[in-house]
């Protein structure tokens, strides 16, 4: 792998251990990857949830934190994920003193390096934007996808020590997305059944996921008779990065690479699947558990965007949450002050439910939080979330925004 | 005669260990129970099986971001897979087996959930891209 006289420097200490340790692990996940050089990124993305970091990832953040502040500083605009606790709300929650430390001692060690704590999976649709062609090192898959594909910007997944590691460089390994032949259509998917609810987008999102089944595939996905929204591709993109660890895809008249099947076909266009109306019964039957007590209701994965707080709101109205059942939703800072501003907060939360600020749901000691409260059946309009949480002892149910409400405000899953 | 399969070289040092192999795909978040050290997601291939001190083999990497903090979490607990072998990985778990240390290949000439069975001695040498089947 090729590096310039300021990586070189960097390797050799010259700027610091920070960017030492930066420079050295980019390069051996650049070796893996045959990367040939590095390529400048314009922003990062960490995430730093302290269920993920555990001690051990503390402990490093800590120790590396230690530098100067001219060797320890990011050289990018380099902001946060969602954390593991929202201090305002974590008692409620039977989250732990002990979680409530460490979430602290995180913080502080990345605010230390200068990082931006936005604390959010949602930072294209309220922090800043990428563009097309942008090169970018971004983590969580979620906000990977929507920047590659919806807004033709480049990123790799870039895990948290990686995304630390390019916000202390300004820079990351050329392999992958960044590139243009890792972008052109792999799979060639084309939907006969329009996605109608949120939690249709991320069950197409998910079969879509099954069918790539990788990280180096990229589905075309066909045959949307309507442009989707922000929140429709939110969800759609989330799950297929979720069930299929997929980082990119194109959609014919909507994504920017893609005016139509041939700018992202090499040679013949990959032959079609369809997916039917079937198919998306077929995926929420695996998660269905109708007429069974439902212990929690969550809106989250990715957070919230501040149209979808004001659907939830309306369909809330003015009814009460069953005492059996918690309602969660959650949602990045930015737009809870907003949500606090507009009233939505308040209406959302007269019936029992709790908005979360700045954290999501999984990413928040979700198996401890099941052992405290005693949750087990969850149900959710998330796709995202459903095939996540199974791991932590949920048993998932995938369900319309519509009906995640009914069976909250019932106590069991309608 | 020992079997020795070739992959791409990876980061991690030189380890020999029992195999634990299915055809079936990885994520440190939405699979692993990481305090009982044991596959806790009911669909995995590998549900309820222990994977500490096991060379995991399997297809692909898949889901999210977190893996990369929670190897080395896991190494440091003690409660890790000695290596891990996959016909194709994400960036995540190659960037998390790079920050921990822990041994990782993939790019194998065949289907490696199809060339190892679990029970199979491994020593795996990632510098070399080198699995050798005792």
């Amino acid at each position: 792998m090729r590096i310039n006289d300021e990586e070189e420097a960097m390797l050799a200490g010259e700027m610091g251990e920070p960017r030492r340790w930066a420079i050295s692990h980019q390069l051996e996940v650049g070796r893996f990857f045959d990367a040939e050089d590095f390529v400048p990124v314009t922003q990062a993305h960490i995430m730093g949830d302290t269920e993920s970091l555990g001690e051990s990832g503390v402990t490093f953040l800590e120790e590396l934190a230690t530098a100067g502040v001219q060797d320890r500083r990011v050289r990018i605009p380099t902001i946060t994920d969602p954390r593991g606790l929202d201090l305002s709300t974590y008692r409620r929650l039977k989250q732990t003193e002990t979680m409530v430390r460490l979430e602290a001692r995180a913080s502080a060690a990345l605010e230390a390096f200068g990082v931006l704590m936005t604390n959010t999976c949602i930072n294209y649709q309220t922090v800043f934007p990428a563009t097309l062609g942008e090169h970018l090192a971004m983590g969580d898959t979620g906000v990977v996808i929507y920047s590659n594909s919806v807004m033709g910007a480049r990123s790799n997944f870039e895990g948290g020590p990686s995304a630390l590691a390019a916000g202390l460089t300004g820079r990351t390994p050329r392999y992958g997305y960044h590139l243009d032949r890792y972008r052109r259509a792999s799979r060639h998917i084309v939907v006969q059944e329009q996605p109608k609810d949120l939690s249709d987008w991320g069950a197409l999102g998910g079969m879509v996921g099954k069918l790539a089944n990788s990280y180096w595939e990229v589905p075309v996905v066909d045959g949307l008779l309507a442009v989707p929204t922000s929140d429709q591709l939110k969800h759609f993109g989330a799950a297929l990065a979720s069930f299929g660890s997929v980082a990119l895809f194109h959609m014919p008249g909507t994504t920017p690479e893609c005016r139509k099947i041939a700018d992202v076909v090499e040679g013949s266009i990959p032959e079609a699947v369809t997916i039917t109306r079937n198919d998306y019964d077929t995926f929420y039957a695996a998660y269905a558990a109708r007429g069974e007590k439902v212990d929690v209701v969550v809106f989250a994965a990715p957070q919230l965007s501040l149209f979808e707080l004001q659907q939830l709101a309306d369909l809330i109205g003015d009814k009460k949450i069953h005492p059996e059942t918690s309602l969660l939703v959650a949602t990045s800072p930015e737009i809870k002050q907003a949500a606090d501003r507009m009233g939505l907060t308040g209406r959302i939360e007269q019936s029992g439910a709790i908005l979360l600020s700045g954290v999501c749901f999984y990413q928040s000691y979700a198996r401890e939080m099941a052992e405290a409260n005693g949750w087990k059946r969850l149900m959710s309009n998330s796709a995202k979330l459903i095939n996540i949480i199974g791991g932590y002892g949920y048993l998932p149910t995938l369900g319309t925004t519509e009906r995640c409400v009914a069976s909250a405000i019932k106590g069991t899953i309608v | 005669m020992p079997v020795v399969l070739h992959g791409h070289p990876g980061p991690g040092r030189k380890v020999k260990a029992v195999a634990l192999v299915a055809s079936d795909n990885f994520s440190a978040r939405y699979d692993l129970d990481r305090q009982k050290g044991v596959f806790s997601r009911p669909g995995h291939a590998l549900f309820g099986q222990s994977y500490v001190g096991k060379v995991l083999v399997l297809n692909t990497a898949k889901g999210g971001v977190a893996s990369a903090w929670m190897i080395r979490e896991m190494v440091e607990r003690g409660i890790s897979p000695a290596a891990l072998l996959f016909n194709r990985v994400n960036p995540i778990l190659a960037q998390g087996a790079a920050f921990a240390n822990l041994a990782l290949l993939d790019r194998f000439d065949g289907d490696v959930t199809k060339l190892i069975t679990t029970g199979d001695e491994l020593m795996v040498e990632p510098e070399f891209g080198r699995v050798t089947i005792l």
